[in-house]
C-alpha cells in the first residue's frame, strides 16, 4: 500500500502531499467499505509489486535450473535403478521437484497448479487415497473480516474442536489455533488472570469468555520479519504461510503480539481416517515438521464461499465472518451498529478481528 | 602460480602444526572432539525427532540456542576493540593480541552460525535464504540484515589475518595500505553486527521487554566487556603454554577496555532497572518475572541474581587499579564478568521476552539434555576452531613457520 492509503498509524515524515481526507458513505475515515477500496484500486503498482516483478526473472532462471536438475536426477534414477517400480520412481521425481520448487507467493497460476497436482499425486502414491487440493487465488473485491460477540460466547469450545478437525492439526501436541480465555466477571478484560486451558463445565458461574486466534492484521508484523517471505498477506486480507518455503526460524512467532502462530515441533500426525481431504495449498494441507502454521480463516472454505469451521461450529452464534467490502454483509452490519473494539490497537497492527457486546 | 604453491605449502605446514603438539595439547583436542561428537549425536536426534526434543514450546519459542547466538555475536564484535588501536592508531602494545582477537572473532562467528542453524526447523531448505536462488526479504526483515553483517564480518576477519600471516609466512612485511582499509571497515562492521543483532529483538512491538531503545547500546557495552575479558583469559593461557610473548602492558591495556565497558554496562543496567521498577507498567512484567518471579514461577531468579552479583563484583574489582594490576585477581574478575554477561545477555535476555506471553500466560522454559548437548558441542567446535587458528598464527608470528623453497630440511 502506498503511504497515503495506509490505515495504520505511521509518522508523517514531512510529506509535501497532504493526506487525503477519505471520508465516505460508511461514516468512517478508515475501514474496509467499498469507497475506500476504490481509492486503493486506483493507485499504481507499489513497491511490493515492483520487488515482485524483479524477482520473476530470477525465479525463471532458478526454475530452469531446478527443472534441468530434476530431469538429470530423473534420468539418473531411471537408468540406475533396475528393481525400482514406476511408482517409486515417480515418487522420487515428485519429492525432488517439491524440494527445489520456489516460493508459492511468487508462482504463476500454472506453477501453483503444478505443485498442487504434485502434492495430490504424491499423497495418492503414498496412501492410495485421493484428496482435493485447491490453489484458488483471492477474489477481487473481497476482504475478509471477523467479529466476536463476547456476550454470546459460553466457552463450549466447539469452535476449537471444529478447527482442529477442519485444519488437520497435529493431534499429538494438541495444537489449537483458537484459545478461549475464561475471565472473571467484574475484572474487565484481564488476560493475566484469565484461564485459557480449563477443563470444567461451562459456562462457569461468574465468568465470561473471549476467543483469540490469528487476527489477520492489515499491517502484520509477522510478515515483515520473515527472512524468506514464506508468510504474507493475500489480497483478500488473509495472512498465510507457505509451509514448504518456511525455514522454521520462528521469528514471526516472536513478532506476533497476538499469539497467533503455531510451530510444528515434531512431525504432525493426523489419523488417516480423520484427515480432511478438502484442502487448500495455503490452508489445511498436511504439514511437515519444523514449519510454522496458523489460522487462515479456513482459506479452503472461505474462498469457496463458506464460513470458517469455527463460525459454523459455534452453537451460540458468537462468531461472525464475512466480506468487509460487501455493504450487505453481516460483518458490516456489526461494525456499523455495534460498539466494536480490537485488541492492542496501540501497536498499529490493524487486526481484522473485532470484539463487541450485545 | 607461485602464490598457489605457497598457499598449498602453507596449508600443508598448518596441518603439520596442528597435528603436532604436547601431550596436553592432544588431550585438549581429544576432549573437544569427544564433546563435538556428543553434540553431533544430540543434533542427529533433534533432526530426526524435530525441535520437540528441546525445551522450547509455542509459548517460549526461542531458548538456549538463540541465547548463545546473541551472546557470541557480542564476543565476535569485541575483536574490534583490539583491531582499532593496533592497525589504525598504531598502538604497538596490541599488535600481539590482535591476531588472537580476530581468531576469536572467527571462532565466535562460526559458533553463531552453527547456533542459528541448530535452531532452524528446516535446515534442509536453508537455501531459501540465499539471495539469487531463494527469496531474501531484504531490507524488511532484520534477520536478513543479520545474515549479511555476520557473513561480511566473518569474511573480513578471515581475510585480514590471512593476508598478514600469508605475508609473514613468506618472510615479507604486510603492506599496511592493503589491510588498513579492511581493518577500518571492520571497526564499523563490528558495531554493526551487534547493533543489528540487537535490532532483531528491539524492533518487535510484540515483546515490550525487548522493545526498548537501550537494548542496542547495552548490547555494545556488554560485548566490549565480555569479549576482551575472554581475550585476556585466552592470552594468559597462551602466554603460559607457548613461547609467544605477550607483554604485561598489553594485558593491562585490554583490562582497561574491559573496565570501562563493564562500568558503562552497569550504568545502563541501573537505568533499565529504574525504568522497569520505579513506575512499573503492564510492560514491566517480564522484568518482574526475570528479577522476582511471577505467580510463583521463579526459574530465572537464581541465574539473574548470580549474574548481577558477578557483574557488580567484577566491575568493582576492575575499577581499583591495585586489584586490576594484580594478574591473578584480573583473570578471576575477567572470568566472572564473562560468566555474568553470558547469563545476562543469554537466556536472561531471550527467555523473559516470551514470559509472560502475549496474553499473560506464564509458561516457563527449561532446556533439555539434548539441547544442552548440542550447545556444548557447538562451544567445543568454537574452541576447536580457535585452537587451530591460534596455533598456526602463533607459529607464524614467532617465526617458526616459514615458507622454504626446498621442503626437505
Amino acid at each position: 500500500m502506498s503511504s497515503n492509503t495506509k490505515k495504520w498509524f505511521s509518522l508523517n515524515l514531512n510529506n509535501k502531499k497532504p493526506i487525503q481526507n477519505k471520508s465516505c458513505g460508511c461514516g468512517k475515515t478508515s475501514g474496509g467499505c467499498e469507497s475506500h477500496n476504490n481509492l486503493d484500486a486506483a493507485t499504481k503498482k507499489d513497491g511490493f509489486d515492483q520487488v515482485f516483478d524483479v524477482k520473476m526473472s530470477r525465479r525463471t532462471a532458478f526454475k530452469q535450473l531446478a527443472a534441468s536438475l530434476a530431469i538429470g536426477a530423473g534420468a539418473v534414477s531411471t537408468s540406475c535403478s533396475v528393481i525400482a517400480g514406476d511408482d517409486s520412481k515417480e515418487k522420487a521425481q515428485i519429492d525432488w521437484e517439491e524440494q527445489f520448487k520456489g516460493n508459492y507467493k511468487l508462482m504463476t497460476d500454472d506453477e501453483k497448479k503444478a505443485t498442487v497436482d504434485r502434492l495430490v499425486r504424491s499423497y495418492q502414491l503414498r496412501t492410495g487415497k485421493t484428496l482435493n487440493m485447491s490453489s484458488k487465488n483471492a477474489e477481487e473485491n473481497v476482504l475478509f473480516g471477523y467479529a466476536f460477540n463476547i456476550s454470546k460466547c459460553q466457552g463450549y469450545m466447539d469452535c476449537v474442536t471444529a478447527c482442529v478437525e477442519e485444519n488437520n492439526q497435529d493431534r499429538n501436541s494438541q495444537m489449537e489455533y483458537i484459545r478461549i480465555h475464561e475471565m472473571k466477571d467484574g475484572k474487565g478484560f484481564n488476560f493475566n488472570e484469565a484461564d485459557d486451558n480449563y477443563y470444567h463445565e461451562v459456562p462457569a458461574e461468574g465468568h465470561f469468555y473471549m476467543g483469540t486466534q490469528c487476527f489477520h492484521c492489515d499491517n502484520p508484523p509477522c510478515v515483515d520479519v520473515c527472512p524468506v517471505q514464506a508468510t504474507w498477506r493475500e489480497d483478500d486480507g488473509l495472512v498465510v504461510v507457505d509451509y514448504d518455503w518456511c525455514v522454521g526460524c520462528r521469528y514471526c512467532m516472536a513478532a506476533c503480539p497476538y499469539d497467533g502462530r503455531r510451530f510444528n515441533w515434531s512431525k504432525p500426525e493426523v489419523p488417516e481416517d480423520e484427515v480432511n481431504k478438502n484442502q487448500h495449498y495455503l490452508g489445511n494441507r498436511l504439514r511437515k515438521k519444523g514449519v510454522m502454521e496458523k489460522c487462515t480463516f479456513c482459506v479452503q472454505r472461505s474462498r469457496a464461499g463458506k464460513n470458517p469451521a469455527c463460525v459454523e461450529a459455534c452453537p451460540t452464534g458468537a462468531r461472525i465472518f464475512g466480506n468487509l467490502l460487501d455493504p450487505d454483509s453481516t460483518i458490516r452490519w456489526v461494525l456499523e451498529n455495534k460498539k466494536v473494539f480490537r485488541l492492542k490497537e496501540d501497536l498499529g497492527t490493524e487486526p481484522k478481528f473485532w470484539y463487541f457486546m450485545d | 602460480m607461485r602464490r598457489f604453491k605457497v598457499f598449498g605449502r602453507l596449508v600443508k605446514d598448518s596441518v603439520d602444526t596442528i597435528t603436532h603438539g604436547s601431550k596436553k595439547y592432544h588431550i585438549w583436542m581429544a576432549v573437544l572432539t569427544f564433546v563435538m561428537l556428543v553434540g553431533m549425536y544430540c543434533y542427529s536426534i533433534q533432526l530426526e525427532e524435530g525441535l520437540s526434543v528441546t525445551g522450547m514450546t509455542d509459548r517460549v519459542s526461542w531458548g538456549l540456542y538463540i541465547s548463545n547466538f546473541t551472546f557470541l555475536v557480542g564476543v565476535a564484535a569485541a575483536a574490534v576493540m583490539l583491531v582499532m588501536p593496533t592497525y589504525v592508531l598504531k598502538d604497538i602494545d596490541f599488535k600481539q593480541a590482535v591476531l588472537i582477537g580476530e581468531g576469536l572473532a572467527v571462532a565466535a562467528l562460526i559458533m553463531c552460525l552453527a547456533f542459528v542453524i541448530a535452531d532452524m526447523g528446516g535446515p534442509s531448505v536453508l537455501w531459501h535464504m540465499i539471495p539469487g536462488i531463494g527469496v531474501f526479504n531484504f531490507p524488511n526483515s532484520m534477520l536478513t540484515w543479520d545474515v549479511i553483517v555476520l557473513n561480511g564480518y566473518l569474511f573480513l576477519n578471515i581475510s585480514i589475518p590471512f593476508y598478514i600471516l600469508f605475508r609473514r609466512y613468506q618472510g615479507k612485511t604486510p603492506n599496511p595500505k592493503v589491510y588498513i582499509p579492511g581493518a577500518l571497515l571492520s571497526v564499523f562492521w563490528a558495531v554493526a553486527i551487534h547493533l543489528v543483532t540487537a535490532f532483531l529483538y528491539q524492533g518487535l512491538q510484540a515483546r515490550p521487554f525487548w522493545n526498548n531503545a537501550l537494548l542496542g547500546p547495552r548490547f555494545l557495552a556488554s560485548a566490549f566487556a565480555a569479549g576482551p575479558a575472554l581475550i585476556i583469559i585466552v592470552l594468559a593461557i597462551i602466554r603460559t603454554y607457548t613461547s609467544f610473548k605477550i607483554e604485561d602492558k598489553t594485558l593491562k591495556k585490554i583490562a582497561m577496555v574491559v573496565t570501562v565497558a563493564a562500568q558503562i554496562n552497569l550504568i545502563m543496567l541501573i537505568s533499565e532497572l529504574f525504568k522497569e521498577f520505579y513506575a512499573p507498567t503492564h510492560h514491566s512484567e517480564s522484568a518482574y518475572y526475570l528479577f522476582f518471579g511471577l505467580d510463583g514461577k521463579t526459574a530465572l531468579l537464581p541465574w539473574i541474581w548470580t549474574a548481577i552479583v558477578l557483574n557488580v563484583l567484577a566491575t568493582v574489582i576492575l575499577t581499583f587499579h591495585k586489584l586490576r594490576n594484580n594478574f591473578r585477581v584480573l583473570f578471576f574478575a575477567c572470568f566472572i564478568l564473562f560468566v555474568g554477561i553470558w547469563i545476562e545477555k543469554g537466556f536472561g535476555l531471550i527467555v523473559p521476552g516470551f514470559i509472560p506471553g502475549p496474553y499473560g500466560k506464564i509458561a516457563e522454559y527449561t532446556p533439555t539434555g539434548i539441547e544442552i548437548g548440542v550447545t556444548l558441542g557447538i562451544w567445543a567446535m568454537g574452541a576447536f576452531v580457535f585452537t587451530i587458528l591460534a596455533k598456526t598464527a602463533i607459529r607464524i608470528e614467532i617465526g617458526k613457520l616459514r615458507y622454504s623453497k626446498n621442503k626437505n630440511d
